[in-house]
């Protein structure tokens, strides 16, 4: 039987919460549905994956000297696990991890590759992504003996699939070139997700006027489980690092819910968040683009209305 | 050493993108030379003047209109450009293979840099297929930069704000990121000295590239338009959180509490 694969992104011992719904994309009666993780111990993913239809779960696993952090390698196993298993259709998430791999594995195989898809028909083998910082959308027919997608987060609400897995474990031991050489990671512990993947993000822009103000935001964004982004003139000003920055220059963010505190809404902010689920602004200037363009606006000063929105939640949450 | 950069003409984003037959967009628009590629000029700059041995050359793949982006490079400092010049918008496979025929036409490369990503078709994808044409090592969104013995030490921007320090042998691919560096504005001498520096055209038909078997094509172009509710929620600041709660649960099923 034909089979699809779906690279599975981890972190800290689960599968990454925008995964089942990439799972989803693939999932059709006319192939087997293959996880491949690429993390130590992929088998314990098992429980996870056996509800959204995946047959199998094949476990990479690398030998040293093999360094299983490095993204190089990591594409490597995943050609060799591809060619191993037959596997001509792969789709994974456009995260940070996914752009610096899946492009990787394409060039390598000489494969076509449709990066931060919003839709994907794989009996047809088209896709639709935006261009242009989100203007336009393209229908790509791709064709080639592999194809591979990256989809965008939160796109495809996940449906679930309960089968039967079978975890297949799969040893890669290189070679490696050794040109490419990971010598350090430094773990930011300040922040937990990723904003190209939170499904709520609350952002600052301008009306933020100063760095300690961002406090209000993070804790709202504690007691709602959200991620804080901001705007280019709150990275400019340096407020925060440019990793919160959402638009152009920065993530493209689709989260189920974007709060938007005291920014104007720019083309090149929008750019970076206009497929977001429902957009909420708070705002002083009702003339704002992005009170023009939100599903929700509250006119009004965000350091009255955020912490009065910190206080409501808090007190039903707890 | 030779340190070539590579950049694309792109439109503005600020502009108004009108679509127009058979799934293109109408070019009449100001163009300029991609964000994340100015970063990418800053930085090859920036290693020239630590090496007078080097020569920094920008090379695009694009219309005849390209050249103006290649001139905004020359005005950054970049000493000489290629202009491989066609007459549509390659795939990223073909753009590949163009900028590959183009830079070994040129001679040996010792480092080649990019912007991470482009703002026009965002195919996150050229700089990688670029290094796997040439069998060289690539970095993508990388924020940092140094040489180091044979090869160079770099900075890559990992998933929530995590980085990765990577130890690159030469030649390779980098791919620059916003926070590598803050490009330099030219001045009106600079713009002025760029015009006398040499840009080569060639024909891409010229370059023998072979046609690649498998393809990404176009097939359908649209505006990108998405439909809000436009809800201003008056009333005193509590009672519009609260209203803004109920609807969100209510209305959009997103439940906060």
């Amino acid at each position: 039987m034909k089979k699809i694969a779906i690279l599975i992104e981890t972190r800290q011992g689960k599968i990454k919460p925008p995964m089942p719904g990439i799972i989803t994309a693939a999932q059709g009666s006319e192939h087997e549905l293959v996880a491949l993780v690429v993390d130590s111990d992929g088998a314990k993913y098992k429980d996870q994956l056996k509800n959204f239809g995946i047959n199998k779960l094949i476990a990479i696993i690398f030998r040293e000297p093999v360094d299983g952090s490095n993204p190089d390698s990591r594409a490597r196993a995943i050609i060799r696990a591809m060619d191993h298993f037959e596997i001509h259709t792969l789709l994974a998430l456009t995260s940070l991890q996914g752009k610096d791999l899946l492009p990787r594995v394409a060039a390598r195989l000489d494969a076509p590759l449709v990066m931060d898809c919003l839709k994907v028909n794989l009996t047809e083998s088209t896709v639709e992504k935006s261009q242009f910082s989100g203007k336009t959308i393209a229908t790509f027919y791709v064709t080639g003996t592999h194809r591979i997608f990256g989809i965008r987060p939160n796109v495809i609400e996940p449906i679930p699939m309960p089968v039967q897995t079978e975890v297949i474990p799969f040893e890669y031991d290189g070679p490696d070139d050794g040109r490419y050489e990971v010598k350090e990671l430094r773990r930011d512990t300040a922040n937990g997700i990723d904003l190209s993947e939170a499904d709520i993000i609350i952002s600052g822009g301008r009306g933020m006027q100063n760095k300690a103000n961002f406090q209000i935001l993070h804790e709202c964004a504690r007691v709602m489980g959200a991620a804080v982004g901001a705007s280019r003139v709150a990275v400019d000003a340096g407020w925060v690092p440019h990793s919160m920055q959402v638009g152009q220059t920065g993530t493209t963010v689709c989260p189920k819910l974007y709060i938007a505190c005291g920014i104007s809404g720019s083309v090149q902010h929008f750019a970076g968040m206009k497929t977001a689920g429902t957009i909420v602004s708070i705002n002083t200037d009702p003339a704002a683009a992005m009170m023009q363009q939100c599903d929700y606006g509250i006119i009004g000063d965000l350091f009255e209305i955020v912490p009065i929105l910190t206080r409501q939640l808090k007190s039903v949450n707890r | 050493m030779k340190i070539f950069v590579c950049v694309k003409h792109v439109p503005d984003s600020a502009a108004t993108i009108r679509i127009v037959e058979p799934n293109e967009i109408d070019e009449t628009v100001t163009f300029l030379l991609n964000p994340y590629d100015e970063n990418a000029v800053e930085a090859a700059v920036q290693l020239k003047s630590e090496d007078d041995d080097s020569e920094v050359i920008a090379v695009t793949v694009g219309k005849p209109a390209a050249a103006d982006t290649l001139r905004s490079a020359l005005a950054m400092g970049v000493d000489r450009g290629i202009h491989v010049i066609t007459d549509h918008w390659p795939d990223s496979i073909v753009t590949a293979r163009a900028l590959k025929a183009a830079i070994v036409q040129d001679g040996d490369s010792g480092l080649i840099l990019t912007g991470k990503a482009t703002i026009d078709s965002e195919g996150f994808q050229t700089q990688f297929r670029l290094a796997a044409a040439l069998d060289i090592p690539v970095a993508t969104n990388v924020g940092a930069i140094t040489r180091h013995d044979e090869g160079v030490i770099v900075t890559c921007g990992l998933e929530a704000g995590d980085e990765q320090v990577i130890r690159m042998a030469m030649p390779c691919v980098i791919g620059a990121a916003k926070t590598l560096n803050t490009p330099r504005y030219p001045t009106l001498p600079d713009i002025i000295k760029a015009r006398k520096k040499a840009i080569n055209e060639v024909e891409i038909e010229s370059l023998g590239i072979e046609s690649p078997d498998s393809q990404m094509e176009i097939v359908g172009l649209r505006p990108a338009v998405e439909a809000r509710r436009k809800q201003i929620i008056d009333g005193p600041p509590r009672e519009a959180v609260a209203e803004l709660i109920r609807r969100l649960d209510e209305e959009v099923k997103i439940k906060l509490r």
